[in-house]
Parts: C-alpha cells; sequence; structure tokens
C-alpha cells in the first residue's frame, strides 16, 4: 500500500473532478467559441464553472481568466504587469518586486528582469520592514513599480505569508503598482475571499486542490487592465487566446466544489494528522529541527531538517517503505537541488541538505501517518549509523 | 559486509541474485551493461549522477543526458533515479582540476572523479540505500583469483578503461560489475542497436566532461583563477616567446604555443610557475630514466620490483623496477629511458592485463 504524502505536489483526482471531466470528454466535446448548439452547449459549461470557480475563491466570474495552470498565471500575472507598467510609463523601466520565496514561476521572471527580492525572516516569514524600504526607496527615485508579488503560503514550508499587510504596504507607497499573490497551495485550505479584497491578481491551480494538472486561472481584479500574454482568437475576453481546456475546467470547477464543501473539516482533521507526525517524529530523532513552526502554517504540510542526513538518501529509503515524500525542490533533470527558500531563511546549508516535505491531503489517514514515523525513524537512524 | 543474496528466480531455480545499482550516464555503456543485467535476472535500479551544469547546459550530465538514461531504463523495465553529487564533484574533482592547472601540473579529472564519486560517494550511497553491488559501462574486468579479485584491461584494448579505474580496492572492486568489460565497442553498439536503445549511436563522451567546447578550457579557468602571462625559453634558458596564460600550458604540449618560426618537434618539458616561464624541449633532451611517484593506491598489497607501467589513459606499458613504497611514495626505474612523464600524470603498474595500483607522477 502506498502512503502519499506528496500532496503539496500534486493531490490525487477527487472522484467528482474525474466525473465531470469524463462527461465532456465523451459527450460534451463542442468548442465554446462556436455558434451551434454543441458550441452553445459547451460554452454553457464553461460559464457555469466559471461562476462556481469564482464563487468559490470571492471573485466575481469576469475576474477568473482561465490558464494552463499555476506556472502560466504567475506569468501571465509578472509579464502582464510589466507590459502595463510600460505602456504607462513608457520613458522609464519598470521595476519588479517579490519575496525571496517565491515558486520560481515567479521568481525566475523577475529576477531574469532584475527585479528584487525581499527577504524573510528565520520563520520564514517575509519581512514587511523590507518591503516597505525597498518601496520606499523606488518611490523617492520616482521609479515605477510593475508589480510586487507575495506568495499566500509557501510551498516548500508551508508558511502563511502576511499578505494583506504586504498590499495595504503597495498601495501607500507604489499605488501604481499591481500586487499579485500566489494562493496556489493556501487556496486548496483556505478560504481567499478576504485575498480576494486587497489583490489585483491571484493565481490558482487546479492540481493541488483535487483537480488535474494542466489547468488553473489568474484571478484578475475588476478594472485591472492587463495586456495578455497569449493572443489570437479572443477568448478570456481577449485576456489569453486559445480555446479554453474545457474538460479541465470543468473537472476543477467540480473540485473546487467539493474542496470548498469540505475545506473546514479537511484542514482541521488533516492538521491533527500533521502535528501528531510532527509530534511523534519529534519525540523519537534528535537533530531535527521543523521548519516554520512558529507561525501559522498551512494545515497539510510539514517540512523537517533532519541534520546529518542527505534527503536524496532518506527519500530513497522512504520510498521503499512505501512513502512517498519529496525534498525541497527538484530541477528538470529530476535532480534535488538546494533550496532557494531555505537559503533566504538562513537555514544552514548542511541543515538545508537534510530537509523533506510530508504534505498531506483530503485522502490521507492515520495508517499513513503511522507509516511516514516508523519509516522515517528506521531511514534516518540507518543513515545516521552509517554515514 | 553486504555479500551476493540468494535468492529464487522464477523459472531458473536457484541463482545468485544481486540488487545492483547502476550508474547510466545516458551513454551506450551504461545503457548495454543495465541490459546485460537485466538479461541476467538481477534487481536492476539505474541511477543519473547529476554533477555539473544548469539546468539547460548541453555539456555532461545535461538535462539530455538525463533523459536518454531515464529513456533507456523505462525501456527495459528498470527503475531510474537523479543522484545530484554535484558539491561533492566540485569539491573533489573541479577544485583540484583547477588547482593542478595553477600549480602547473597535469590534472586527471576522469581519476579523481571515479576515485571520490563513483566508486567513493555513490559506492557509499549504494551501500546505504541496501543495494549488493554497483555497476557502470566501463571497459574494464574484475577477475575472481581465489581469496582477491583483480581489476584488469578491458576486452576492447582501443577502449580499455583500466588506467582510469586503477584506484579500485578490494572493498571496490568486491562491489562492482562491469557487464561490458569483456566486450568490444562494436559489439555494445550492436547489442544497443538490435534492442532499439536510443544509445547505439551516440557518440562517446569527450575528455573533460564538465567544460563546454564553448569558452573552452581558457573561459573556465579564467573564471577561477587569475591568469599570467609567462615567457617560453627553450633547452638553453634562451628566450623564444611569450605566452598569455601559464596556466592554460601542459606538460607535453606541442601545439597553442607562439615561439614564431616553427616550432619543429619541441614541446612543453617544463613549468615554473613561481617564475612562470615554459620550457621546450627536444623529445631526446627530455627522456629520463627514473619517476617519482606519489599518493599511491594499490589493488592489494604494495607491490615492489618489475612492473609494467603506463602514464597516459590509451598509451602503452614500459617495463620498470619499482621501489620498496615510503610513506605513499616510490621510485620506479624505467628498463629504458622514457619520456618525461608530466607532474600530475597518473602512473599505473600492471601485471599484464592485471592493474597493481598506481600514483601520481611527482
Amino acid at each position: 500500500m502506498v502512503h502519499y504524502l506528496d500532496h503539496a505536489a500534486s493531490t490525487p483526482v477527487c472522484p467528482a473532478a474525474v466525473s465531470a471531466m469524463t462527461e465532456v470528454l465523451t459527450e460534451g466535446f463542442g468548442n465554446p467559441s462556436g455558434s451551434h448548439r454543441l458550441a452553445r452547449e459547451a460554452n454553457r459549461r464553461l460559464d457555469a464553472a466559471r461562476a462556481s470557480i469564482a464563487d468559490g475563491f470571492g471573485f466575481a466570474p469576469g475576474n477568473i481568466v482561465f490558464t494552463s495552470g499555476g506556472t502560466e498565471a504567475d506569468s501571465m500575472a509578472v509579464h502582464g504587469s510589466l507590459r502595463r507598467a510600460e505602456r504607462r510609463r513608457p520613458d522609464r523601466r519598470p521595476q519588479l518586486v517579490c519575496s525571496a520565496i517565491e515558486h520560481h514561476a515567479v521568481l525566475d521572471p523577475v529576477v531574469g528582469h532584475g527585479g528584487t527580492t525581499i527577504g524573510v525572516t528565520v520563520d520564514g516569514v517575509l519581512d514587511l520592514g523590507h518591503l516597505h524600504t525597498v518601496l520606499g526607496h523606488l518611490a523617492d527615485a520616482d521609479a515605477p513599480v510593475g508589480l510586487v508579488s507575495v506568495m499566500a503560503a509557501n510551498n516548500e514550508t508551508g508558511v502563511v505569508q502576511p499578505v494583506a499587510e504586504a498590499a495595504a504596504i503597495t498601495r501607500d507607497l507604489a499605488p501604481d503598482a499591481l500586487f499579485h499573490t500566489d494562493a496556489v497551495q493556501f487556496g486548496a485550505w483556505h478560504d481567499t475571499a478576504e485575498l480576494a479584497d486587497v489583490v489585483d491578481l491571484m493565481s490558482v491551480s487546479a492540481h493541488k486542490l483535487g483537480g488535474p494538472k494542466g489547468v488553473g486561472f489568474l484571478a484578475v481584479a475588476d478594472g485591472v487592465e492587463l495586456p495578455a500574454q497569449q493572443i489570437g482568437g479572443g477568448q478570456e475576453r481577449g485576456r489569453r487566446g486559445g480555446t479554453q481546456n474545457v474538460p479541465g475546467i470543468m473537472a476543477m470547477a467540480a473540485a473546487v466544489d467539493t474542496m470548498v464543501a469540505e475545506r473546514d473539516a479537511q484542514a482541521t482533521r488533516v492538521r491533527a494528522l500533521r502535528d501528531e507526525m510532527v509530534e511523534r517524529i519529534l519525540a523519537s530523532v534528535e537533530g531535527i529541527v521543523v521548519t516554520g513552526r512558529s507561525g501559522p502554517r498551512l494545515p497539510n504540510i510539514a517540512h523537517i531538517c533532519f541534520a546529518g542526513v542527505e534527503s536524496e538518501a532518506l527519500l530513497f529509503l522512504l520510498e521503499k517503505d512505501d512513502v512517498m515524500a519529496s525534498a525541497a525542490s527538484s530541477c528538470a533533470s529530476g535532480a534535488q537541488q538546494a533550496s532557494h527558500v531555505l537559503a533566504a531563511m538562513g537555514v544552514p546549508d548542511a541543515l538545508a541538505r537534510g530537509s523533506v516535505r510530508f504534505s498531506l491531503g483530503y485522502t490521507s489517514t492515520p495508517d499513513d501517518v503511522d507509516a511516514a514515523v516508523d519509516a522515517a525513524l528506521g531511514a534516518v537512524l540507518r543513515i545516521r549509523d552509517r554515514g | 559486509m553486504q555479500r551476493w543474496t540468494q535468492r529464487s528466480v522464477p523459472c531458473c531455480g536457484f541463482a545468485i541474485v544481486a540488487e545492483v545499482l547502476v550508474a547510466m550516464s545516458g551513454g551506450v555503456d551504461s545503457s548495454v551493461a543495465a541490459a546485460l543485467l537485466v538479461d541476467a535476472g538481477h534487481q536492476v535500479t539505474g541511477v543519473t549522477l547529476k554533477l555539473w551544469g544548469g539546468e539547460t547546459d548541453s555539456g555532461c550530465c545535461s538535462v539530455s543526458d538525463v533523459d536518454d538514461a531515464r529513456w533507456v531504463a523505462h525501456a527495459l523495465g528498470i527503475e531510474h533515479h537523479v543522484f545530484n553529487l554535484g558539491n561533492e564533484f566540485n569539491e573533489h574533482v573541479v577544485d583540484r582540476y583547477v588547482t593542478d592547472h595553477a600549480r602547473g601540473l597535469n590534472p586527471n579529472p576522469c581519476i579523481e572523479c571515479n576515485r571520490h564519486i563513483k566508486f567513493g560517494k555513490l559506492l557509499d550511497r549504494a551501500d546505504l540505500l541496501g543495494f549488493d553491488q554497483i555497476a557502470t559501462g566501463h571497459h574494464a574486468g574484475v577477475t575472481d583469483a581465489g581469496d582477491r579479485l583483480y581489476l584488469t584491461r578491458g576486452a576492447d584494448r582501443a577502449k580499455d578503461q583500466s588506467y582510469v579505474l586503477h584506484m579500485l580496492g578490494q572493498r571496490q572492486l568486491r562491489r562492482l560489475r562491469l557487464p561490458v568489460g569483456s566486450m568490444t565497442k562494436a559489439d555494445v553498439r550492436r547489442i544497443a542497436s538490435e534492442r532499439g536503445l536510443l544509445t547505439a549511436e551516440k557518440p562517446d563522451s569527450q575528455d573533460v566532461c564538465f567544460i563546454h567546447s564553448k569558452g573552452g578550457r581558457k573561459s573556465f579557468l579564467g573564471d577561477r583563477i587569475p591568469l599570467t602571462s609567462g615567457t617560453i625559453v627553450d633547452g638553453s634558458g634562451e628566450q623564444v616567446g611569450t605566452i598569455e596564460s601559464v596556466e592554460l600550458v601542459t606538460i607535453g604540449q606541442r601545439r597553442g604555443l607562439d615561439v614564431g618560426g616553427n616550432p619543429g618537434r619541441r614541446y612543453v618539458t617544463g613549468i615554473d610557475r613561481s617564475a612562470n616561464i615554459v620550457t621546450l624541449g627536444e623529445r631526446s633532451g627530455s627522456m629520463r630514466d627514473r619517476v617519482r611517484i606519489g599518493e599511491l593506491v594499490w589493488s592489494q598489497d604494495p607491490v615492489s620490483g618489475q612492473v609494467q607501467a603506463q602514464f597516459s589513459a590509451h598509451g602503452s606499458t614500459h617495463g620498470g623496477v619499482l621501489s620498496s613504497p615510503t610513506d605513499g611514495e616510490a621510485i620506479l626505474r624505467w628498463d629504458t629511458p622514457q619520456v618525461a612523464v608530466a607532474p600530475g600524470q597518473s602512473v599505473v603498474f600492471y601485471d599484464g592485463d592485471r592493474v597493481l595500483g598506481g600514483g601520481i607522477a611527482g
């Protein structure tokens, strides 16, 4: 039996999503941009899905721009904001600002543009003072800021970020900037309605909340003109060309419905399982650090650094015991690579090399916790014994 | 100590089956090595080492090489993992390569990689993860001589890699399988082709895998150490030219030296890093009757007396008498004078096709 503790990487697809997708694949295959009855039927489904998804995240249907997933939504936010700022101030090069712990989908284009990253505390929480200082300096220099992006919760540590506070600082010091939050992890566990009121842009991905891969959305607040990055066809009100992934979107809508209905109960249940797992590992193994334990965290992520252990070896041994977890992040080749998140937190490299993320989800059971605790103990002792 | 484990194999009664971790570079030799182990009924897992380069590089350990290895593993129906040993590679192979150049020594990156990475860190990792043995696609053999094991030359003498594996001791040899060592390269490619492995026609890897053709050695070293200019002198000490970067010169080098006119048969016979002087000489003037060898390692017990010695990866062997080693050092007296061995170059001792050990010329 497989003990799947990697929900932050991807969740199992929930039954409602499977049946919604199957129905569209087998019956409702029309192109929603067409004019005949089958096309109109597809468009009707798309409208219903859009309304349901918007409602689930605290937006209006017109705010939702469907994408191929979280990375495209993030990319659209960064590049769209950049183009928007360039149009508004053609004489000045726009500045981009994001937290140092963003997902690479945000971090790489921001850094690639020469943007500024905002540091985090040792607990992995955005340093609001640093954000204030950076935006203050940019304002003093009359440098236009195109985008400030702060993720709602970090995908490695699960630490929840002070998004509302960061948005307020941005409004105050860089009123022309767009404020974006990557809610790919956060959106699966928390009501985003309050965030929806304070951000201009929000990214969400279906496969982190019970939907399939290859679909997600960028929510664009009312009144925000975001130049399209992919044109042709005029879909999504001209904000993203290309025929919509109707099966994926229907499945995402079904997954969102299920997630919203069960979210609070699941969060309570999963948090208890996660906390028990962490307590048992802490009680049995010396030399471990649970990341971000002192502040608010997502209920499902346990990020643990094992001193004197290499996570590649630990993950291999965990898998031998049918426990599927992951380390910081993998590069395109599949190799583990150093975590920029832990580096930003100032975690020593030797400790960061032994980091493992266990992430629970709606299918997690007490059996999974038992298996993870036993496997982790056995593996860590074996590695330390022979190291 | 882990031994081979006895397990039942369907249809074959009892057979010796091992859990083998095969290092798959994405090249044809390791692809076929994995295939042969699978055919023999072993429980095989493939691993590709990520040692160098970013995500989109086109040099060694590139994403496409990892993809090739993974594709072959999937075709063979075995699991495939990627281990990132980049830190270890940087520390033990790249840093030493740079330091050796800076000191005027000839570097041996493949040998250091085998010593510290493939048969150091990877073997330790395989132990830790419960594998009985590791395997690679090297062209060399492991011969069981009763209570001891020997590393032997590969059957394809033109592809023999025993020189770069000479540091393997009993602990490593006992855990090592070299499935293609008994085959010719042509046979390896034929098997890969017959099995439809996409690596069948892949070209052989180049010498220094972490230096890309773009920029080359000069750019690589220039990014890491200051490059200093120097003078070129002939055997009498008279200046015959200048050189832009002394660190880029290696002993034995014949090309790329601006000495005006025809350099003839002269090549680099000495590098004095303290004065940044490169000395050119004729072959006849650089013959030596002995070479001092340090950092000695042995396949079994230390050896002295008459040996055959080889001092380049695909060079020929020459007879000599080795003194008794002291503090990891010995003197090899050639039977007939040989071209001076470049400081830093590995010298490997053979008895026929058997590797006895080796060290680094001082």
